[in-house]
């Protein structure tokens, strides 16, 4: 039958099933090719923390949210125009984050007695007429895929699997997609077994078909590639970012990377992606435990390598001792910490900015870390790289903070050419001519001298070091000094970092302040509200210790300074503490990143209290 | 030890001496310490090594034996309490040319850094092990250890320890090592002997040290060191010999099964040739020996209980990295950075 086709600006299609239904793949899949298509987007993966919750159960609800767009945007958007739900758990737990009149599709072969009553439903909502306020599409995906694999000389249980493959096929039809980056995945990955290789490419297709020749369908739907910047593209999520980029400052400086981790979520996948560039000389340990990561990688630095550990909130706190050794010996070291919900173990797989204050103080004695961090997944890449760099340039640990959504969520990222990267010189001392291990340079580094170095054997460790000599030393007034040294080292990172800029006017009403993974929300809030005539600015901080020179002077500019971020207020907490500014917050710390219309709700409500 | 750092000193390179190897810091510790003949004897050996002085490290963790580092003129690293092990396996992943040595004692590597410990050896990673074993905590002043007997009146315990010892030796051999020795702090040529040997062995190598502490737990090892009862207590680990020991080297080690028995060759009914000959490459007869402590009336081995061959860990990762760059690329960053599915906006 003729459909119409409606061209639309951007869309938000939620997938949502069991954990076991395969709604990561889906969505990862429908991200590929949408990106390749040339749209700009944005995802968030979310996901329950058991790797099989009980089927049909409500806590077992696995999603994975994208926006895409021919526009520039920010964010996986706030309600989705799309939900396909897999089973009445999915419906049920998603359901009330649908767009007013937005679409479902529904595999209504899950909607049998023993799925509605997992999911707390006391009568079918796909006839109960519950569901009148959206457009309802009621479809048997089960039952379709199994007769279109009724040959594939597969079991039951392995046909039924096949199902997701059939929705994606079905959104690849409704949004006039190629199939073709997704069979040749399907293709590669299941190389091994051709029965389920035919059959996912044979369920994928059918769902397309049934888009086509169903009477359900009416309309397709058209998002035309957005406008980027010139360049090569790919999409990368957070955590393959903030390899790549670990990788690119290793080349650069020249130096081999030696990663000491402990898997944990969500930090895990960079783990996987370090260990499978052994081509690039990187080195990768799987620790006994997340001490033992962080150990490895300063023993590794001591030697010349530059020294990574990655980890999340309870790894870092385990690692707390370990990066105050770093800050006393002065060995460079990069620390990613992948932040997820805590306390303790939390949440481990969604997302939290709730580690900043862990990062700055956490640890024994008075020891300054640098402390940066990344704003959306392609900026884990620059961040990534950022954080080596002044761990080199200062010998100093450095954390670089991401986060669960970031880790998960993906965008498309200009590649950049490595010869435009910037430089990381490294000198290691070879002249023993009065070589002192504590002597300091103008940024008061002290000097790399690695074992193999003829002439320049010393010694290092925990213990109070004199100033030059670095000979332990318990002298009162030397520990002063060397306290003042190690502070002021820091500092002078500010320095050696761009100076902040304010989008918007320079002076006003309302400075919007974000760090981190906020960025998207809060963008996207800026952008809506600007269109709508609405006057403030914003800026947001990749650097939060130090900060950047300009920051306390650009509070004081403003007449309201409002932080928004996922914690109770611990950047907040920072600058009032740093440039007494009586800054408003907005907080949210339920597992999952901001809407953009929280924010806009909030800063228009500062913005009408006057 | 890799063979590559060993480097045959030749007319060039001068010939170092056991003060080439002492830095120029003060040795802090107790007087009588047996940490000072455990220096000693390290200083002694390390110029026979053929090493060049830059390309040894020390790494400690914390306690008395733990500022080993301070003394050696080499490159040295005082780590944090139970971390040796771990940071000095960091840095011989990141640089296999190096000899990487750790000074750690009972507290230290048993307690604190009893994981990292276990994690090494089965790994085999290429390092040094000294344990100094004084069956107590001598830096914070005299609590017990994990090497502490069952009893033992200290100033955590004053009714007496309730929990059972390790012992080195068999948790050594229990995390898979593949070099598993043990010596006595006042037998300076039998544990130079014993660093030698480790020092040539590729793979985690462990020394068990009795060292004694005179300030808080002096005379835990008089039965093995005093001239009178020494020869009646120790029994020497010798590749190949029967187990023989006493006085009169009249008293030898048989085997009833997978029991070991003390026999007399006193009174003819056992001869030499009825004793277990030691074999260090057979792990059974490690764990045998390595038990004999538990029991009373047995004499306490000396000696290596274990050299075997197996592949390091470190070199296994050279390995992965050589094979990686074989089939795959040597590298490419911007290859890598275009890697996947790629698209292009002109
Ligand atoms: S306390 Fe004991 S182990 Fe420590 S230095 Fe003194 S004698 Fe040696």
């Amino acid at each position: 039958m003729e459909k119409t086709a409606k061209v639309l600006k951007s869309s938000i299609i939620r997938f949502a099933g069991d954990s076991g239904d395969g709604m990561q793949l889906t969505g990862t899949q429908f991200t590929q090719t949408t990106a390749e298509l040339g749209n700009d987007l944005s995802t968030l993966p979310d996901y329950p923390a058991e790797i099989r919750a009980p089927a049909g159960t409500l806590f077992g609800v696995s999603g994975f949210q994208i926006q895409f767009s021919s526009d520039d945007i920010h964010s996986p958007g706030d309600e989705p125009d799309i939900l396909v739900a897999m089973n009445p758990a999915a419906l049920k737990v998603n359901l009330k984050d649908l767009k007013k009149g937005g679409m479902i599709i529904a595999n209504v072969d899950a909607f049998n007695k023993k799925n509605l009553e997992l999911a707390k439903y006391d009568t079918n909502p796909l006839e109960d007429g519950s569901l009148d306020r959206y457009q309802l599409f009621v479809i048997p995906i089960t039952k379709t895929t199994t007769t279109a694999l009724q040959t594939s000389g597969l079991n039951m249980k392995e046909i039924t699997r096949c199902k997701n493959f059939f929705a994606l096929g079905i959104m690849y039809w409704m949004f006039n997609r190629s199939m073709d980056t997704t069979i040749d995945w399907i293709r590669g990955k299941f190389k091994k077994l051709p029965k389920i290789m035919e059959a996912n490419i044979t369920a994928l297709k059918a769902g397309y078909n049934f888009g086509d020749t169903t009477e359900i369908f009416t309309t397709r739907y058209e998002v035309a590639p957005a406008k980027l910047e010139k360049g090569t593209y790919r999409n990368i999520s957070g955590n393959e970012a903030t390899a790549l980029g670990m990788i690119a400052a290793s080349q650069k400086s020249g130096l081999p990377l030696f990663l000491g981790s402990y898997p944990i979520t969500p930090a895990s996948e960079i783990l996987h992606e370090l260990s499978r560039h052994k081509n690039f000389g990187v080195k990768t340990f799987q620790a006994e435990d997340e001490i033992a990561g962080i150990c490895s990688a300063i023993g590794a630095s001591f030697g010349g390598a530059l020294g990574l550990t990655t980890t999340s909130g309870p790894g870092l706190a385990l690692k707390t001792e370990a990066i105050g050794l770093a800050v006393m010996v002065e060995l460079p070291l990069v620390i990613i910490n992948v932040q997820r919900g805590g306390p303790s173990t939390g949440l481990p797989t969604k997302t939290e900015q709730a580690d900043l204050l862990q990062a700055m103080y956490a640890r024994n004695g008075e020891s300054p870390v640098p402390v940066v961090a990344a704003s959306t997944p392609a900026d884990c890449f620059t961040m990534a790289y950022e954080a080596a760099r002044l761990a080199l340039k200062f010998m100093t640990p450095v954390i670089c903070l991401t986060d669960g959504y970031l880790a998960n969520g993906s965008e498309p990222w200009k590649i950049p050419e490595s010869k435009g990267l910037p430089e990381i010189k490294v000198n290691f001392v070879t002249n023993p001519e009065g070589f002192q291990p504590y002597q300091r340079d103008e940024n008061l580094s002290r000097p790399w001298a690695i074992p193999g170095t003829p002439g320049l054997e010393h010694r290092i460790g925990g213990l109070e070091k004199e100033n030059v000599t670095g000979n332990v030393c318990y002298i009162p007034e030397n520990h002063q000094l060397m306290v003042n040294l190690r502070a002021q080292k820091v500092k002078n990172i500010e320095n050696d970092i761009p100076l902040l800029e304010v989008e918007g006017p320079e002076e006003g009403e309302l400075l919007v302040v974000g760090w981190g993974s906020t960025y998207g929300a809060i963008q996207a809030a800026y952008e809506n509200m600007m269109t709508k005539g609405y006057k403030f600015s914003k800026v947001h901080l990749k650097y939060l210790n130090p900060f950047q020179k300009n920051l306390g002077e650009i509070l004081k500019r403003f007449k309201n300074v409002l932080v928004c971020e996922m914690n109770l207020g611990q950047l907040a907490k920072l600058l009032r503490m740093e440039y007494l500014v009586d800054v408003k917050t907005l907080n949210k710390v339920q597992g999952l990143p901001f809407k953009a219309i929280e924010i806009e709700n909030k800063i228009i409500e500062i913005l009408n209290t006057k | 030890m890799a063979e590559e750092i060993v480097q045959k000193q030749n007319e060039a390179s001068p010939v170092l001496t056991a003060k080439d190897f002492a830095s120029d810091q003060d040795v802090r510790w107790c007087p009588g310490c047996g940490d000072y003949s455990i220096l000693a004897q390290v200083q002694r050996v390390m110029p026979s090594l053929g090493v060049p002085r830059e390309k040894v490290v020390f790494v400690a963790g914390i306690g008395c034996s733990s500022r080993f580092p301070y003394y050696m003129d080499t490159y040295g690293f005082h780590g944090i309490h139970g971390r040796a092990p771990i940071i000095a396996a960091g840095l011989k992943m990141a640089r296999p040319d190096l000899s990487v040595w750790v000074a750690t004692g009972d507290g230290d590597l048993l307690s604190i850094g009893g994981n990292h410990f276990i994690h090494v050896t089965r790994r085999n990673i290429d390092l040094n092990i000294l344990l100094f074993n004084n069956r107590i905590y001598g830096l914070t002043k005299g609590q017990y250890s994990p090497t502490s007997e069952y009893g033992k009146i200290t100033k955590s315990t004053p009714m007496g320890v309730i929990d059972h010892p390790f012992n080195p030796v068999s948790l050594a051999l229990g995390s898979n090592g593949t070099f598993v020795a043990r010596t006595l702090d006042r037998d300076a040529k039998h544990m130079q002997e014993m660093i030698q040997r480790q020092a040539s062995h590729k793979g985690t190598s462990f020394l068990e040290i009795y060292q004694n502490c005179n300030i808080f737990n002096d005379g835990a090892f008089d039965l093995l060191t005093d001239k009178e009862t020494k020869a009646d207590n120790v029994l020497v680990l010798q590749q190949g010999k029967p187990m023989v020991f006493g006085k009169e080297n009249d008293k030898g080690i048989k085997l009833d099964g997978f029991k070991p028995v003390v026999v007399s060759l006193k009174d003819g009914r056992y001869s030499i040739n009825d004793l277990v000959v030691h074999n260090d490459k057979s792990r059974e007869l490690a764990f045998i020996l390595s038990e004999l402590t538990e029991y009373p009336g047995y004499p306490t081995p000396i000696g290596v209980f274990l050299d075997i061959d197996r592949k390091t860990y470190d070199s296994e990762m050279v390995n992965q990295i050589d094979k990686a760059k074989n089939t795959m690329d040597e590298g490419d960053l911007d290859k890598l950075l275009n890697s996947g599915n790629t698209w292009k906006i002109n």
